[in-house]
């Protein structure tokens, strides 16, 4: 390949006037819109290359099947005959199925942030916090790029759905909006997950939050029973946890045909959302401290 | 010539250890310039802030006559920078590596091909470039790290221990690369080691850091003339400078992620 190819950013030392003007344009800062264009287009790249990964190896997407499957089909079979949760006009399958989805997204994406901590320690992290290119869209993107994935589960408990003989509502409006819903909720829980990454820094403390985590944000939420039968300190949990706003939309779009409460629940979700990344975007970089 | 580093009266403390204790230095532009030292001497730490990763405790540091810490963005699009970890995504191919590099980097999509092309080239990469990083050599892995380091032509190189964990041969590759870019592209190279004797061929002046502070600074040449012996070696300058020998501690994190380095490597 010839030099002449290969000019610098700023050009060499025998080229000064060029030079002058080259440090001239890279020290002026980017106006609001130029910020926001980077941004975007970051975040954009940043959730490809997640996707890219699953592409060389998509093993993930059925491993990712095990848990609801084994959920619904065992769990789910034996309590429809108990009859032992009162679930009005609908079967106790049909009832558990979105609580499934639901849970099913929330216990693969609190795991996410193990990923950054790997990349850390491998040095991945380190060189592209060193790239000409606004951090926070890191935080953005992979918190995107997770949510993607994490559509895979809405596809495979669907197909599980329609195999079982559980009566959902295939409507449109119903599908979409219980996908994005899907999207919101697991971009939530990735980047909760990414924060305790931060904020713990190893993989064994990692690990064990991990751990304790996601058993109460499973139980103390409405996924496999409704909020009506818990006791009152239950249901104050319940009602703090963003889970069962997410059970609630799906189960809404999916089961009832309606969300009696959707502006509440889309809010919280999308609160929920916007905290955390604000807060793991603010803290990201000390994860190379 | 005129310097591209300066470093004055740099100080990091982590609580109450001194990792890096008021050094002073400058690189002259097209230079490669080798900081040296054992492992905990804190080579990695004067890096970490030279590339904008770390704030310092006190003390000044300029790239291209532009305060590091002031001029942060800028400064990362001046400079490149090869971690001392094997940082290649390997469950990539080595052309999505740098794909994904240039995408951040927002080039169209033709200057991006054509950027893309020109490192996997220079880096002998070209026969490779749809293979997954995992089927890489050591030699290779790195080459590549540094292709994603230079994407956007920075005018400065840091590669942090660079040639560590890697056989002969590959280290001598990854030199031989880093040589090309200094003479074709008069990049400035600032590169940490603990190999003495390739920091006496390729480096035209190197720092001994010992214990924070830097212990001698100059030519490897100057450095063995002025221990009056013949075959003196750079490695019998940093003995008589700290009074040590290489032997050294470094942390268990460190000795960990060296050793867990090295199994990757294979």
């Amino acid at each position: 390949m010839k030099s002449d190819s290969y000019v610098g950013a700023l050009s060499v030392s025998d080229k000064p006037q060029r030079e002058g003007a080259a440090l001239e344009a890279l020290l002026r800062p980017p106006s609001p819109w130029e910020m926001v264009v980077t941004y975007i287009r970051c975040v954009l790249v940043v959730a490809e290359i997640e996707l890219r990964k699953l592409r060389h190896d998509p093993t993930e997407l059925l491993t990712r099947a095990v848990q609801p499957a084994l959920w619904l089909v065992i769990f789910g079979e034996a309590f429809s005959r108990l009859r032992a949760i009162p679930t009005g006009s609908v079967s106790y399958l049909t009832f558990m199925t979105p609580g499934i989805l639901a849970q099913s997204l929330m216990f693969v994406s609190i795991f996410y942030g193990l990923s950054i901590i790997w990349e850390r320690d491998a040095g991945i992290l380190q060189k592209f916090l060193v790239l000409p290119v606004p951090r926070a869209s890191f935080v953005t993107g992979k918190g995107l790029g997770a949510a993607v994935r994490s559509l895979s589960q809405a596809v495979i408990i669907f197909l599980l759905a329609l195999l079982l003989g559980v009566h959902l509502q295939w409507s449109l409006i119903g599908v979409i909006g219980s996908l994005l819903a899907v999207l919101i909720a697991a971009s939530f829980f990735s980047t909760l997950s990414m924060l305790i990454a931060i904020l713990v820094k190893t993989r064994e403390r990692f690990m064990g939050i991990g751990q304790v985590l996601t058993m109460p944000l499973f139980f103390a939420s409405n996924a496999i029973y409704p909020l009506a039968i818990m006791p009152d300190w239950l249901r104050v949990l319940a009602q703090i946890n963003p889970l069962s706003y997410t059970v609630d939309l799906l189960r809404g779009f999916l089961v009832v045909g309606a969300v009696p409460d959707a502006l509440l629940d889309w809010g919280v979700l999308l609160l929920a959302v916007i905290v955390a990344q604000a807060l793991a975007a603010s803290t990201y970089q000390s994860i190379v401290l | 010539m005129r310097p591209m580093i300066e470093v004055e009266d740099l100080v990091k403390r982590f609580g109450d250890k001194v990792a890096v204790d008021h050094i002073t230095f400058s690189i002259q532009e097209g230079e490669a310039f080798g900081l040296l030292g054992p492992n905990g001497a804190g080579k990695t730490t004067t890096i970490r802030m030279l590339i904008t990763l770390i704030p310092p405790t006190s003390g000044q540091m300029r790239i291209a006559g532009l305060d590091v810490q002031r001029h942060k963005m800028v400064i990362r699009r001046l400079l490149g920078y090869v971690s001392q970890s094997l940082s290649a995504d390997s469950t990539l191919t080595g052309y999505e590596n740098l794909l994904v590099v240039a995408k951040l980097l927002g080039f169209p999509r033709q200057e991006r091909e054509r950027r893309i092309w020109e490192v996997l080239e220079l880096l002998n990469l070209r026969d490779a470039a749809h293979s997954l990083v995992r089927t890489y050599s050591g030699g290779m892995v790195r080459r590549l790290e540094i292709g994603q380091a230079i994407l956007h032509r920075p005018r400065i190189l840091i590669l942090d221990e660079p040639t560590i964990g890697l056989d002969p041969t590959a280290r001598r590759s990854v030199w031989e690369a880093l040589e090309l870019l200094r003479n074709q592209e008069q990049i400035t190279l600032l590169v940490t080691t603990h190999y003495m004797e390739e920091a006496d061929a390729y480096c035209q002046r190197v720092a001994i850091m010992d214990q924070g502070r830097i212990a001698a600074i100059g030519e490897p040449a100057a450095l063995k003339a002025s221990l009056n012996r013949p075959g003196a070696t750079l490695e019998d300058v940093f003995t008589s400078v700290t009074g040590n020998t290489l032997e050294s501690g470094g942390s268990y994190r460190e000795v960990r992620q060296l050793r867990r380095r090295a199994q990757r490597f294979g």
